[in-house]
C-alpha cells in the first residue's frame, strides 16, 4: 500500500523532500516505517526524536497505517 | 471564546487584547515571544518558522480549549507566525483574559509552554555563516 510522507524542519533535509510516496506492507505500523525509513536516511537515527502524525495526529509505534494515511516526520519542535 | 490564527503577516498585540476584553473580565495576561539578536552570545540575522499548518493550528486549537477548562479564564487568543522574521519581530502571541489576574498569568504560561512542546513549528536560526534547526527539546 501506498502512504504519503511529509517531512518537516531537520528531517526535510536529510529526506531532500517535503512530499513522498512510500510503499508499504498491509499491516504496517508506525514502528516498521520507522525502521524502513532509518535504513534508507541512516542520519534520521542520530536526530534526539523524531515524532510521527497520522493525519494530523500524534500516533504511538504500534499504530496500524492505512493506504493513503498522511504520516508526517514531526522532528523537536521548536516554535514560540 | 478562541480566535487560533496562523499567518506570515505580521502579528498584531492590539488586536489579541481586544479580541480577548470583555466586560466581565478583570484583567487581560499577554505574552509576546520575540525573536532574539544573538544565541549562546552569536548574533543571529533572522529566523525562519515553517509549520505543519492543518496539524500545527489543531494543536494550538487543543490548548487553547485545554485551558479553558484547566483554568478559569475567559478568552484566548493564539497567533503565531510562519516565515521569515527579523530581530525583534513577534513570533507568537498569547492574551487570555479572566475575571482575576492568577488564571490569566496560569492560562498564559500553561499554553507558551505547551506550545513549544507539542505544536508542530520549527525555527531555524541563520547566522552569518550558516543556518540550523533549533531543537527546543533535544
Amino acid at each position: 500500500m501506498k502512504i504519503n510522507l511529509l517531512s518537516f524542519g531537520v528531517a526535510k533535509d536529510i529526506i531532500g523532500h517535503r512530499f513522498m510516496d512510500w510503499e508499504l506492507p498491509e499491516g504496517a505500523t508506525v514502528a516498521d516505517l520507522r525502521t524502513q525509513l532509518i535504513e534508507r536516511f541512516p542520519r534520521l537515527e542520530a536526530l534526539a526524536s523524531v515524532r510521527m502524525a497520522v493525519n494530523s495526529e500524534y500516533a504511538h509505534e504500534e499504530h496500524l497505517l492505512e493506504a493513503n494515511d498522511e504520516v508526517a516526520l514531526i522532528p523537536p519542535v521548536s516554535g514560540g | 471564546m478562541l480566535e487560533i490564527i496562523l499567518t506570515d503577516s505580521p502579528l498584531n498585540s492590539q488586536h489579541c487584547t481586544d479580541f480577548v476584553a470583555n466586560d466581565a473580565s478583570g484583567g487581560i495576561a499577554i505574552f509576546v515571544g520575540t525573536v532574539r539578536n544573538a544565541t549562546k552570545d552569536k548574533p543571529v540575522l533572522r529566523l525562519e518558522f515553517e509549520a505543519y499548518e492543518p496539524m500545527a493550528l489543531a494543536e494550538m486549537q487543543k490548548i487553547a480549549e485545554q485551558a479553558l477548562t484547566l483554568f478559569s479564564v475567559q478568552k484566548i487568543a493564539l497567533h503565531h507566525r510562519t516565515g521569515i522574521l527579523q530581530i525583534g519581530e513577534a513570533a507568537v502571541i498569547i492574551a487570555v483574559s479572566a475575571p482575576h489576574r492568577a488564571a490569566a498569568f496560569d492560562a498564559c504560561r500553561y499554553c507558551i509552554d505547551k506550545l513549544k512542546e507539542t505544536v508542530p513549528i520549527w525555527k531555524k536560526e541563520i547566522f552569518e555563516d550558516g543556518e540550523v534547526w533549533v531543537a527546543a527539546h533535544p
